[in-house]
């Protein structure tokens, strides 16, 4: 345990060594506004809920947690410190999780960071608190599921812009297994089985459920199921590389 | 204390590391000595647990590194080749780092810490962001991180490259101090340092070993069936590693 939360400081504070963590953390919730306040059209709907706000997170997320990710394992493979990282007595599973976890909670710092809608959302009228918690702990775990992808496609190249491109490609793939366009393809043709095998992958599906304000234990299964397949393998890739 | 049996490391169709044994006693500073590439730094990333060997066994003070290999990495400091640190971090910050991770608390932690800094002499460097230092303190911040546990057993891949002649000195000092109580493997390409610190040398070349040395008193060093005189090792060196490679 010990071991693990040392890596998980390290990486944690990694991202704050340079101005660019808060640079990302602007733009982000600068872009965050905008797909909520234009794209979504906060005020026009009339309704004080964070809907317009949660609809667009899987697409904010395809792009930016690849790039939280990215450097997790890459950098240490460019820079030879993963020498050093393994050769200490840390356990493969406490690195792994250590590094996650850190991404992890910058994620969650910056999805914090959007409170002032919450705010926005009380002042002007009565939402329900319990389905915009639900919406940002559904949130939360997709970005872990993001995360984990991208930290397992870090551990693939030691080029971080490969990495980066690599995991917004698989995280693509989740993401729109579910669009209406991906689905009505497979529709025509394919037996339903494997229409709703395909559409119980996507990361929507299971998203728009938890915003809807009901925590199904379904969709925090497959959330939770999902980052320890990632994570997993993520470690299987990098015991890999040992092998030469 | 380092026990390698029949060490086989092959990436593909080339073979690194071909049939390697020695071991390295309690006491002992072993050379390694090698032409680039000959499978030296190969070796101590078996050693340490970075690759995976082919075939063969390496056991770390009684602990196999691959059965057992967090028993073995507590064991062993290791400088990898290039010295690999993080550069972001401050040397102070990466040392807690490694403190943390080697598990080191209490009164103890701090006396460690303060020992190495003042054994590698990093004390003005410590609230620099690594790299911004020069290339001899962040060498010597890679060997504070190394030695920090006041492990049994270390293993330096070109501990002095980079240093200028008095850190050299004061690296192989350091080096000899420790070696009593600890067995040491030191990779290296220059030969005066084997005869400053070595008690043993092994040269490989190709992934074999060529030659074993160690000094004869003052008459210099015997490798193989050479007497080499004093300061005259590289002509030996020379001598093997070319002889055997044509």
């Amino acid at each position: 345990m010990k071991p693990m939360l040392a890596v998980l400081r390290r990486e944690f504070s990694g991202y704050f060594s340079t101005p660019v963590a808060y640079v990302f953390i602007v733009v982000f919730l600068f872009t965050a506004g905008i797909f909520t306040f234009y794209l979504g059209q906060f005020f026009e709907r009339g309704q004080a809920d964070l809907k317009a706000f949660f609809l667009f997170h899987p697409w904010l997320y395809l792009f930016f947690l690849p790039a939280i990710a990215m450097r997790l394992w890459a950098e240490e493979r460019k820079a030879g410190t993963i020498e050093l990282l393994l050769t200490l007595p840390i356990p493969l599973w406490a690195a792994v999780l250590g590094k996650f976890l850190a991404a992890w909670a910058f994620a969650g710092i910056a999805l914090a960071l959007t409170f002032p809608l919450w705010l926005t959302v009380n002042w002007l009228g009565n939402p329900d608190n319990g389905v915009i918690l639900a919406g940002y702990i559904g949130s939360l775990l997709m970005a872990g599921a993001y995360l984990a992808i991208g930290s397992c496609m870090s551990a693939v190249t030691k080029n971080q812009v490969i990495a980066f491109v690599l995991s917004v490609l698989v995280c693509f793939i989740f993401t729109v297994s579910g669009a209406p366009m991906v689905l009505s393809f497979f529709q025509g043709w394919a037996p339903a089985l494997i229409v709703d095998t395909i559409a119980s992958f996507s990361f929507l599906a299971h998203f728009n459920a938890i915003t809807e304000g009901v925590i199904d234990i379904r969709d925090l299964v497959f959330f939770l199921s999902l980052i320890a397949v990632w994570l997993y393998a993520n470690a299987v890739i990098v015991d890999l590389k040992k092998a030469g | 204390m380092i026990d390698i049996k029949n060490l086989v490391k092959q990436f593909g169709p080339f073979t690194a590391v071909d049939n390697i044994s020695f071991s390295v006693a309690k006491g002992e500073v072993l050379g390694f000595l090698g032409p680039n590439g000959a499978g030296k730094s190969t070796t101590m990333k078996m050693l340490c647990g970075f690759l995976n060997p082919t075939s063969g066994s390496i056991s770390v003070c009684g602990h196999d590194v691959e059965a057992e290999p967090l028993a073995a990495r507590r064991a062993i400091g290791y400088l990898p080749e290039g010295a690999p640190t993080y550069a972001d971090m401050t040397a102070r910050g990466f040392l807690d780092f490694i403190a943390d991770v080697r598990g080191l608390a209490g009164k103890d932690r701090q006396w460690r810490l303060d020992k190495v800094v003042d054994q590698v002499n990093i004390k003005d460097v410590l609230d620099q962001p690594i790299d911004t230092l020069s290339k001899g303190y962040k060498r010597r911040v890679g060997l504070a991180q190394a030695i920090l546990h006041d492990p049994p057993v270390l293993v330096l891949d070109e501990p002095t490259d980079g240093l200028d002649p008095n850190q050299k000195h004061e690296v192989r000092g350091l080096i000899q101090a420790m070696s009593r109580d600890k067995a040491i493997i030191i990779s290296t390409h220059i030969l005066e340092e084997v005869e400053a610190v070595c008690s043993r040398a092994i040269i490989i070349a190709r992934g074999r070993i060529l030659a074993e040395g160690k000094p004869e008193g003052s008459a210099g060093w015997r490798i193989g069936e050479m007497l080499a005189g004093p300061g005259k090792l590289d002509a030996a060196f020379r001598e093997i590693t070319q002889a055997r490679a044509a």
